[in-house]
């Protein structure tokens, strides 16, 4: 730091302690709607729990009657030759290595993929990274905000499930970033649809239910609901995911800061003991050729 | 008694306990007392109302959902619902009028089905808080 005066010091630690001010206020926005996300995914349990618990009965019901199970969202198709993924990023940085981590992932499935591939994007870092890539997006949805609505969560169910029923893809999957822990997430990959039949328990199955009109009605109504909580559970995952690691990254951010500031005014208090001692001397050496003369 | 749950995608709704419970299923209303036999069936949109067995009722608006009935035990898994004591009933007015509008209108294929959708959903909601 030789040859820097205080005084550049002193507004270098200025600049970083006003830097230090934005990234905490962005950890505490974080870490507050991160608590508001984790309070939503626990609203959205009894509902994704019972309905998962009810398919499983009414699926293996079904399975021993006459007819089994047929459903075009259980369809699996002998030969997968269309593939669709879902890559769902945040639509802001300053996140870490969230975006990056879950869109390499993503590229290394493309990179292995043999079959025909389209992508739909949610979230504006995936569809960028796609542009650029000159991939052009099947859809994409920017802009969902940092609270998921379930009739967004659903309209994009409702399209995905028209991809797949109509014979455009005989598979989806979703590339996003799981919710491990607040310091912690981690990219997977997750088939949507065919849907995977959900595994009943075998004594609440012995239960011998009454299903109104009949079992296929109700896996009728059942079926596209289930595919719904489940693209809804996976975003909110993802912006749970998101805003931890915006938390991190931030928390990060201010913890280097103060570091740079202790430096930095280590620094400064030398420059200053050092301009003061120069001062001393100067006057002193000055005094004495007065007196000398 | 029963116990009534009623429960969407983005909350709990309701947890109480009642003598009666009816639900709009598909093919009509269906009731149900204590000790009913272990039941699945699908709602369309329309009223749930529960309380006792004879007399005045609370009642919940719901869109399309499904019911299930096991141990004394009544889920109701609606896509919305709406207690009638939280119903907007200025903003389901307004809705019905701007579907009625759009229905009106009558230009050609303005979504029909949506707006007649809107529509019951609307006079669902207004019904649910008696104010028609």
């Amino acid at each position: 730091m030789a040859g820097q005066s205080a005084r550049d010091i002193k507004r270098r630690i200025n600049s970083v302690k006003n830097m230090r001010q934005i990234t905490k206020a962005m950890e505490m926005v974080a870490a507050a709607k991160l608590r508001r996300a984790q309070a939503q995914v626990l609203s959205s349990r009894p509902f994704t729990d019972k309905l998962r618990e009810v398919l499983a009965r009414v699926v293996s019901a079904a399975r021993k009657g006459e007819g089994g199970v047929s459903h075009p969202l259980l369809d699996v198709r002998k030969e997968v030759s269309r593939v669709l993924y879902v890559l769902i990023t945040a639509d802001r940085g300053l996140a870490g290595g969230y975006n990056v981590n879950v869109i390499r992932r993503f590229q290394s499935l493309l990179d292995e993929e043999t079959r025909e591939v389209a992508v739909v994007a949610i979230g504006r870092k995936g569809r960028d990274y796609l542009r650029k890539r000159g991939i052009e997006p099947l859809r994409e949805y920017v802009n969902l905000g940092d609270e998921i609505e379930y009739a967004v969560a659903r309209s994009i169910a409702a399209e995905l499930m028209e991809d797949f029923t109509s014979g455009r893809f005989d598979e989806i999957n979703m590339v996003y970033t799981e919710f491990v822990s607040v310091v912690s997430q981690r990219p997977v990959v997750q088939r949507l649809l065919p849907v995977a039949e959900p595994e009943g328990e075998s004594d609440e199955a012995a239960l011998e239910y009454i299903y109104e009109p009949d079992p296929a009605s109700v896996i009728n109504i059942l079926l596209p609901r289930f595919v719904e909580t489940q693209v809804y559970g996976v975003l909110m995952e993802a912006k749970a995911s998101e805003l931890g690691a915006r938390m991190t990254a931030m928390r990060n951010a201010t913890d280097n800061a103060t570091e740079m500031i202790d430096q930095l005014t280590l620094n400064y208090n030398r420059a200053r003991q050092a301009g003061i001692t120069k001062e001393i001397s100067e006057i002193v050496g000055g005094a004495e050729a007065i007196a000398a003369e | 008694m029963l116990r009534l749950e009623v429960v969407t995608p983005e909350r709990r709704v309701l947890s109480t306990e009642a003598e009666s419970v009816i639900v709009p299923g598909v093919d009509g209303y269906i009731g149900f007392l204590k000790n009913h036999a272990p039941l699945v069936a699908g709602m369309s949109v329309g009223i749930v109302q529960f309380g006792p067995e004879r007399g005045e009722k609370r009642r919940v608006a719901v869109t399309g959902g499904f019911v299930e009935v096991a141990d004394n035990r009544v889920t109701v898994l609606a896509d919305t619902a709406e207690l009638d004591t939280e119903i907007d009933v200025g903003r389901a007015q307004a809705a019905r009028e701007r579907a009625e509008k759009r229905l009106r209108s009558g230009s050609p294929e303005i979504d029909r089905a949506r707006a007649e959708a809107a529509l019951q959903r609307a006079l669902n909601r207004l019904r649910a808080a008696r104010a028609i």
